[in-house]
């Protein structure tokens, strides 16, 4: 290559040419450091299952966007039951928790903690503490709850600040005793704010009932599933024909009528109808009817 | 002990009057700290909260502006004490100047400081170059998580939250950390946290970019480069416009959105080149 015949141009080629060379290099650096941090940060902002988020906490991954680590939450609980976690924990490092086996949320009517947080990432909306969603008691353990060996305890229904409603008793047969009943804690989803109470009070050495989050929680009905007694009721009458009638492989002579009390004897005058072939193999083969 | 810097101006005008930006910078950072920390060492509730997020006497809130800036764009509308306590926190440091917060009251500061007082007490002046902007491409990463990634990423290394959490709620391992910070600053990089790579700083020096308040090199005629304030100053490249610019018409402000004015030029200075002026 000929050399440039003047100066300036070379300086001013060259000072570009470092420049988007510095500018790439510094890119890429960031782009490293980024690329660690993010991943990092996918792994620290999981937040175990047996640390509860104080009441009005946004779903887990808004909140980890939204709340901004300052601690004023745990500082205007009236109970001290928040706690901030520290780096090293398995909690996403400067956010607020409680543990329920420790100490459950006291459920405050004006709920302080919601109040004082600055962004909410505890959302202020929540401005009744039963609409409270920290997670959904679960008796986890039926072996161990004494309730199941017929003991009387209630504990966790009696400390249940949404007494009656969260939990109730259900009675239940003793089969061992068989004279005795059997009073089983029953959780209700709609009711329970997953405050803890219950679990902080339960009498085991390892709560019986305890605190999750609700996705680990609850199950789902299927959307397709309709409960026949509730349709029937809605409808105001069976809905289904109370009289299909039912033709096929009955007993030879006899037809079928549910009204009439089932399997009712027949003059052999017609023979039955039937699709399915005589020889098996041949609906098998698909060579029949169906 | 070797020269070090304001030697001259110590033993021309005593060492209170070459130490007293210093002192009162220790005595606001500490001040601060200590009005942070009578809740939890002494029960007095004075004000509650941290850096990120205060409440003071139950009627001042004080946020973070990077911070709320962060969560908002997560996606999530603060509220209102949020969004005053931002707001107060914006009007109080665009009038002293942005990086008022970094020299006066982050107490990442006091480990940064201390780490550039140990290298020149031992001359330790190993280390790398960096450059000053990348604290500008960490501000861009930080502001680019959340709405990217819907996580404050930044919280989970960030050392000014992590000390100041650290001291008021307790440390866990975040004193790693500090403790990294502070070996970066005294074998790596000089003045490498808060001169280079800190993007809290970066955003104050935003939030204080027109602000009136700032050191002023009215005296420069009289300078006789003695070195002392390019050696003491934590951005020392903000220094040389303002006192050597008479012929190219800069100066004699100190313009550079980096310095932090901590005052410590007008200490070290025998000649009193510098002055805190306020633009009128």
């Amino acid at each position: 290559m000929s050399a440039p015949k003047s100066n300036a141009p070379v300086r001013q080629g060259l000072s570009r040419r470092q420049f988007i060379g510095e500018t790439l290099k510094t890119a890429c650096a960031v782009g490293l450091v980024g690329l660690g941090l993010g991943l990092y940060s996918r792994r620290a902002s999981s937040l175990p299952a047996w640390a509860l988020r104080p009441p009005g906490a946004l779903a887990e991954e808004d909140f980890d966007g939204a709340c901004i680590r300052c601690g004023l939450c745990v500082r205007d609980c009236p109970y001290d039951m928040l706690h901030l976690a520290r780096l090293g924990q398995d909690i996403p490092t400067g956010t607020p928790y409680f543990i329920a086996r420790e100490a459950g949320c006291e459920m405050c009517e004006d709920i302080p903690c919601v109040v004082a947080c600055p962004t909410n990432a505890l959302d202020h909306a929540l401005t009744d503490i039963r609409d409270a969603d920290m997670g959904l008691a679960v008796l986890i353990d039926q072996e161990a709850c004494i309730a199941f060996q017929g003991l009387r305890c209630e504990v966790c229904f009696n400390i249940c600040p949404v007494r009656n409603e969260a939990i109730s008793l259900n009675l239940q047969h003793n089969a061992r005793s068989g004279k005795h009943a059997l009073f089983i804690p029953v959780v209700h989803s709609e009711h329970c704010t997953g405050c803890g109470k219950c679990e902080e009070a339960c009498i085991l050495d390892q709560a019986a009932i305890k605190v999750l989050p609700r996705h680990l929680a609850q199950g789902k009905l299927g959307e397709h599933y309709r409960l026949g007694w509730e349709q029937k009721q809605q409808a105001g009458g069976a809905l289904v024909a109370p009289d299909a009638e039912h033709r096929y492989n009955l007993p030879e002579g006899m037809r079928y009528d549910h009204a009439g009390e089932g399997l009712i004897d027949a003059p052999a005058s017609a023979p039955a109808d039937t699709p399915f072939p005589a020889n098996p193999l041949d609906s098998l083969n698909r060579r029949g009817p169906l | 002990m070797t020269d070090y810097p304001g030697k001259t101006a110590v033993a021309e005008q005593g060492w209170l009057k070459a130490h007293r930006f210093l002192l009162l910078r220790r005595f606001n950072q500490f001040g601060v700290l200590f009005m942070f920390l009578l809740g939890p060492l002494f029960g007095a509730w004075l004000v509650t909260g941290t850096l990120s997020s205060s409440m003071t006497l139950d009627i001042l809130p004080l946020t973070d502006p990077l911070l709320l800036t962060q969560s908002m764009l997560s996606g999530t509308w603060p509220a209102m004490t949020g969004l005053i306590g931002a707001l107060l926190v914006l009007v109080f440091y665009a009038v002293l100047g942005g990086r008022v917060f970094c020299s006066w009251v982050c107490p990442v500061n006091l480990i940064t400081d201390l780490a550039a007082w140990l290298r020149r007490r031992f001359d330790i002046r190993s280390g790398a170059r960096l450059s000053r902007n990348l604290r500008w491409w960490l501000l861009g990463l930080v502001l680019a998580f959340p709405p990217l990634t819907g996580v404050m990423v930044w919280e989970y290394v960030n050392p000014v939250s992590m000390l100041h959490r650290g001291l008021i709620f307790g440390f866990g391992w975040a004193w790693l950390i500090l403790l990294a910070v502070f070996l970066y600053d005294l074998f790596l990089v000089r003045r490498g946290w808060c001169g280079h790579l800190c993007p809290v700083g970066a955003c104050y020096a935003l939030i204080g970019a027109k602000s009136p308040v700032h050191v002023a090199a009215t005296g420069r005629e009289r300078c006789d480069d003695c070195m002392d304030c390019f050696d003491i100053c934590p951005e020392p490249q903000v220094i040389k416009p303002a006192l050597k610019g008479a012929a190219a018409g800069l100066g004699p402000r100190i313009a550079s959105l980096d310095c932090t004015r901590c005052g410590r030029c007008i200490d070290v200075c025998s000649k009193d080149v510098f002055q805190l002026k306020i633009k009128s």
